[in-house]
């Protein structure tokens, strides 16, 4: 169960580090029952077409819950504001009629405003909220801003590394399938893979490209058309009649390879325009999904063997996913120090072991074992340093974004 | 060949002999079948409907086999499932029938708390194996119902790897009704052979486990030399509702689920999406004589391992975007309360849809499916860990249709590709089966019992006229 939930739950959550992010919270056990991690107690809001109800003006200093409940028949949106009326401390947004969403936030004494704003139009119904100091300090917030937005350039400038090393290994390696030197095609298919395998969510994120690049032949429709690296792959490493469904496989054509060869370089250049385009960017929330979505791709496609079944170079893209988790959690790691030191040394400690487990069966210099080579019991102890990892790196998106 | 015989020898020996002469075949009414709608417990004795049987149980709790529709369709959803697909290992028409003689009335027995035989557990020869096995003999009939359906196989055989074409054992090419196709490869589809297909279905729902086993075990004990079980399924905990009396289950990713399927109470929704309508049997004519069929019902069985380690380290927010529902309640994210009819226009900050274009809910609703609906009847399994150590969970999907070629097919075409709830989903088994319509009387013995007899009607017996 993630942190979130646990708490959520009402759950006493005294095995987690969940206390260090908050500091001023009261002791857990006294949280225990009432389902609020806030130090009052949660805030409850009703947003309805021409009110904006709060169960209280004013709170002590500390982590705020409120609990927004639509009783408006529009869509709302709840926000805390400065002092000044302009400078959002923080929202929650798309709330329809009849829901309740929490909004959760770390305040500093001072005076407030909260506004619904329902239909999401104008400048909301608005009140003022008064932060008295409750004692005790609220945790480090002030440069925090400024270490996300340095974690969101710095991921960006490694998302558009990896988009021109992966285009011009893509190139390097569709050159020698197309040309038929197979020998130097298959060497240069789990090195260039590695670049992609470290972005993965991003090129997701952008839709049809992940399907047009790396799809899986089980993952193909009956009747669909399938491009990219596993096409290539399986031509490359062609299965016996039994691992094959019982059917002969038949090679491309040099049309077919030329074409599939054509298609690999053009899907991924249109890859590597998306990441280089003026307005893309990538948003410290995305930073911490990404890296969770990287474990899962590891523990649903690599540790299980499914994902190179033709040329079984799974612990290529394995190492690539993990490093690219690693670097979406380095360039958030000075913001999740100060927010919860104890989850980023746990970080820190299964990120070395499984990387130091996967050093075991190789590197990018030496290559990697293949899959098929890895006895059920290293795959076990592979699949358990993997879960290890994912179960606290789930932690790390909701850990920034309450920063 | 000779289906209108007598009873095998095997079959006699099975039943003690018990083809008596001068049986009456009595209506059902005689067998205190009237439906009960609450299951009831040990203690629900006084029920309405209740008889007692030879091994002295209750027959209170229990849901009437006979009927216009088999049971075990728009029966309330009891809480356990086992279900087992058999193979038929003869190539003998005469004892196919013999079996579907048989099977029905042991269900039509086994429902009603009575044994599986009319010796029961200890009442037959003393030097004989007794014909009901036991474990179920001090247990209420616990709602259980038996479904019967046929697969595909069963008319054409299994093909080759190389579509080799496959075999029609039993003469029913000419029977196979236009639904019963082979489904096609979804996107992600990663079927197991060993748990898909089958010639025959079985379908136990019981509100006690042991009770639906037990129904399974004693039908696959007298299908010995003529069918053999190729794979069985048992599902724990439903997911689903299957009348508006009953509250919305929760499935494994701890949503609820299935709140727009069609519920009993809806008789026009029944008709028109569920039921195999007359005109099902006309539009395969002539090429096909498919009518034994009409008024019954397509079954389709999916087993769907989630990936459920991966989804429990999603946030809360991706869990309920993904759905496109709250956790909690269930209501749509476009607002209301979990019977509210999702408002897929409603958008959020920036236009964006409140419900998200690739959620589950809006994929999977009649709105998204050209109107069309299902009766859904899914339970939860967990069969163990895989080798690494995670669970192998999920659900059993199983939908009552008119015809899956418009109520399944292409829903599950766009959810395999489009359904952001796939990326933790692996439908590791399937089934299509035809599901006949009920056996409207059983004949009884002097003791008031179904009872085996030659010539006696089965399900499913208009397919071999």
């Amino acid at each position: 169960m993630s942190r979130r939930l646990a708490t959520a739950a009402g759950l006493v959550a005294l095995a987690l580090p969940l206390t260090a992010c908050v500091p001023n919270d009261p002791p857990a056990a006294a949280a225990g029952t009432g389902g609020a991690a806030a130090a009052a107690g949660p805030l409850t809001v009703s947003s309805t077409a021409d009110a904006c109800t709060l169960s209280a003006d004013t709170a002590p200093s500390g982590t705020l819950r409120f609990s927004v409940t639509n009783d408006g028949t529009d869509v709302t949106e709840f926000y805390l504001l400065a002092e000044d009326g302009l400078r959002i401390v923080s929202e929650v947004e798309n709330i329809g009629p009849g829901l309740t969403r929490d909004l959760v936030v770390q305040a500093e004494p001072g005076s407030y405003w909260t506004a619904c704003k329902p239909g999401m139009v104008g400048d909301g119904l608005r009140s003022p909220f008064t932060v008295t100091d409750s004692g005790t300090p609220v945790g480090p917030t002030g440069d925090t801003a400024e270490l996300l937005a340095a974690a969101e350039a710095s991921y960006l400038a490694y998302v558009k590394d990896q988009a021109g090393a992966l285009i011009a290994a893509t190139q390097a390696f569709a050159g020698a399938y197309a040309s038929g030197d197979d020998a130097a095609a298959r060497a240069q298919y789990a090195p260039a893979r590695v670049h992609w395998e470290r972005i993965e969510p991003v090129a997701e994120s952008f839709g049809d490209l992940d399907p047009l690049l790396d799809l899986r032949e089980a993952d193909l429709e009956e009747g669909a058309v399938w491009s990219g690296w596993h096409l290539v792959e399986k031509d490359l490493w062609q299965p016996a009649l039994e691992a094959n469904g019982g059917v002969a496989y038949v090679p491309l054509t040099p049309e077919q390879r030329a074409t599939a060869a054509a298609d690999l370089v053009t899907y991924t250049q249109r890859l590597v325009d998306q990441v280089n385009a003026p307005g893309f960017e990538v948003e410290a929330f995305q930073i911490g999904n990404g890296a969770k979505e990287l474990l899962d791709e590891v523990a649903t496609g690599k540790v299980t063997g499914e994902e190179e079944i033709w040329s079984h170079t799974d612990l290529w893209d394995f190492a690539a996913n993990v490093d690219g988790a690693h670097v979406a959690y380095e360039v958030l790691a000075e913001v999740v120090e100060g927010e919860d030191a104890d989850l980023a040394a746990q970080l820190e400690e299964r990120f070395t072991e499984l990387e130091g487990l996967l050093a075991r069966h190789g590197s990018y210099a030496a290559g990697f074992a293949g899959y098929d080579t890895l006895t059920p019991d290293e795959v076990r102890a592979l699949a358990a340093a993997v879960d290890a990892l994912s179960e606290p790196l789930s932690q790390l998106t909701a850990t920034v974004t309450s920063a | 060949m000779g289906e209108g015989r007598g009873l095998s020898r095997r079959a006699l020996l099975g039943w003690g002999g018990g083809v008596a002469a001068g049986v009456a075949v009595g209506a059902a009414g005689g067998l205190g079948l009237a439906e009960v709608r609450t299951p009831a417990g040990p203690t629900a004795g006084s029920t309405t409907g209740a008889t007692t049987g030879p091994g002295g149980r209750t027959a209170a709790g229990a849901h009437a086999f006979t009927g216009a529709r088999q049971a075990g369709i728009v029966t309330p959803a009891q809480d356990r499932l086992y279900l087992a697909a058999f193979d038929v290992t003869t190539s003998d028409r005469g004892a196919l029938v013999d079996l579907l003689r048989t099977w029905t009335v042991m269900a039509a027995r086994m429902t009603q708390g009575l044994p599986a035989g009319p010796g029961g557990p200890t009442g037959g020869a003393y030097d004989a194996p007794p014909d009901d096995t036991g474990e179920a003999a001090d247990l209420p009939p616990a709602g259980l119902t038996v479904t019967f359906g046929f697969g595909r196989s069963l008319f054409v055989g299994r093909p080759g790897p190389d579509p080799a074409a496959g075999v029609d054992r039993f003469g029913l090419a000419g029977r196979l009704p236009g639904g019963l196709v082979e489904l096609p490869h979804f996107a992600g589809d990663a079927l197991d052979p060993a748990r898909s297909d089958g010639d025959l279905v079985v379908q136990a729902c019981a509100d006690d486990p042991q009770v639906a086993v037990h129904a399974v075990r004693n039908l696959a004990r007298a299908a010995f030399g003529t069918a053999t079980l190729r794979w069985a399924q048992l599902g724990y905990g439903r997911t689903s509702s299957t009348s508006t009396q009953q509250a919305t289950p929760r499935n494994l990713f701890g949503f609820k689920d299935g709140t727009a399927a069609v519920k009993a109470e809806e008789a026009e929704a029944l008709e028109q999406h569920v039921w195999v309508p007359a005109s099902a049997a006309a539009a395969d004519a002539p090429a096909v004589d498919s009518g034994w069929l009409t008024g019954g019902s397509y079954l389709v069985a999916r087993r769907i391992r989630m990936t459920i380690e991966t989804w429990d380290r999603a946030s809360l927010r991706e869990q309920e975007a993904v759905v496109g529902r709250t956790k909690g309640a269930g209501a749509p994210l476009s607002g209301g309360e979990e019977f509210t009819e999702p408002d897929f226009a409603a958008s959020g900050r920036g236009g964006a849809p409140l419900i998200a274009a690739d959620s589950h809910v809006r994929l999977a609703h009649p709105s998204s499916n050209g109107g069309v609906r299902m009766l859904r009847r899914g339970y939860t399994f967990t069969d163990g860990n895989d080798r690494l150590g995670r669970l192998d969970a999920g659900l059993v999907f199983l939908a009552f249709v008119t015809d899956p070629r418009t109520h399944y097919v292409p829903m599950q075409t766009a959810l395999a590709s489009q359904d952001a709830l796939s990326e933790y989903l692996q439908h590791t088994g399937s089934g299509l089966f035809a599901v006949p319509p009920g056996v409207t009387e059983v004949p009884t013995g002097p003791d008031g019992t179904p009872v085996l007899v030659a010539d006696g009607p089965f399900v499913g017996e208009a397919l071999f006229r």
